[in-house]
């Protein structure tokens, strides 16, 4: 029934979570980190998909379920972190907040 | 039915490189939602009809309202020019050709097979439920638990507090402010 092989939707799963993790490493823009990172999310919940499409189980489908739930707890507290470090530092810029750092001076 | 997972795929993977590597937040955020619409499509040909449908409403609806309105609240200091911006009809020609493709990729899946034919082994909704809430009981639980201090902690870190002391440095200002009397 599957004409599509598995290893081909495995990686489009596969890139998809790549270009999540290119994302998160280049940006430094705090928003466009956590949209990488709902990316990977989403990519992550395919291969559960793909997995109980494969297999015919309805397990797959349940865990994506609980991805779901834990990708919207993770945006709503990340938001309002993210909310926060611009009331405090005003930019949204990752790299700023380098309080904890040994050496300010030669950051970055 | 092979070339409709291409083409998601295809639309999927270009929407997702121009979100990642777009200067404007909003127009990243229309780029991210044609994305997640085309994984959803993926999603209905793997025979995943409620998730697919959940992906929608869940993702694309909720979680991106939500980025949608932090980007609005914070507003980095470009509002007028942001706005003659968005106005502009050239911003929206690129996500809205992408829309399309989904669409037409859509109907033609819909006109061209019938329920059965879906690739993969469909799992109706039916099933999943009863297994949610029989096998995955205690996870619906924790997950619960979770959602709650997910509210609970947007709810505290999202109020603006104007300054933070330490209790210790608090009554450090009293023993201080004490002395010279």
């Amino acid at each position: 029934m599957v004409t599509i092989s598995v290893e081909i939707q495995l990686l489009f799963a596969g890139l998809l979570f790549l270009m999540g993790l290119i994302g998160l490493l280049v940006r430094r823009n705090i928003i466009y980190m956590l949209m990488s990172i709902e990316v990977m999310f989403n990519s992550a919940g395919l291969v559960f998909i793909i997995a109980g499409s494969r297999w015919g189980q309805t397990d797959g489908q349940v865990m994506f379920i609980f991805i779901l739930a834990v990708a919207a707890a993770e945006v709503s507290v990340g938001l309002a972190l993210i909310l926060q470090m611009f009331y405090h530092y005003k930019t949204l810029d990752a790299d700023e907040l380098n309080k904890l750092r040994d050496n300010n001076d030669d950051s970055r | 039915m092979n070339t409709i997972f291409y083409i998601a795929a295809l639309v999927a993977l270009v929407s997702t490189v121009l979100a990642i590597s777009g200067r404007n937040a909003i127009h990243s955020l229309l780029f991210l939602i044609v994305s997640l619409l085309a994984v959803s499509i993926i999603f209905f040909i793997l025979g995943a009809p409620f998730i697919a449908a959940l992906e929608v409403i869940v993702y694309a609806g909720a979680i991106m309202v939500l980025f949608i309105f932090v980007i609005m609240m914070l507003n980095v200091g470009l509002e007028k020019e942001m706005e003659n911006k968005w106005l502009r009809p050239q911003m929206w020609i690129i996500p809205s050709i992408l829309a399309l493709i989904l669409l037409v990729d859509f109907i033609s899946m819909l006109k061209g097979m019938q329920y059965s034919k879906i690739q993969g082994q469909i799992v109706l909704p039916k099933q999943v439920g009863i297994s949610l809430f029989t096998t995955y009981l205690l996870g619906v639980e924790i997950s619960a638990m979770l959602l709650l201090a997910g509210i609970v902690g947007a709810y505290h870190l999202g109020k603006q507090k104007k300054k933070v002391i330490h209790r210790f440095l608090d009554k450090k200002e009293e023993i201080l402010a004490d002395e010279p009397e």
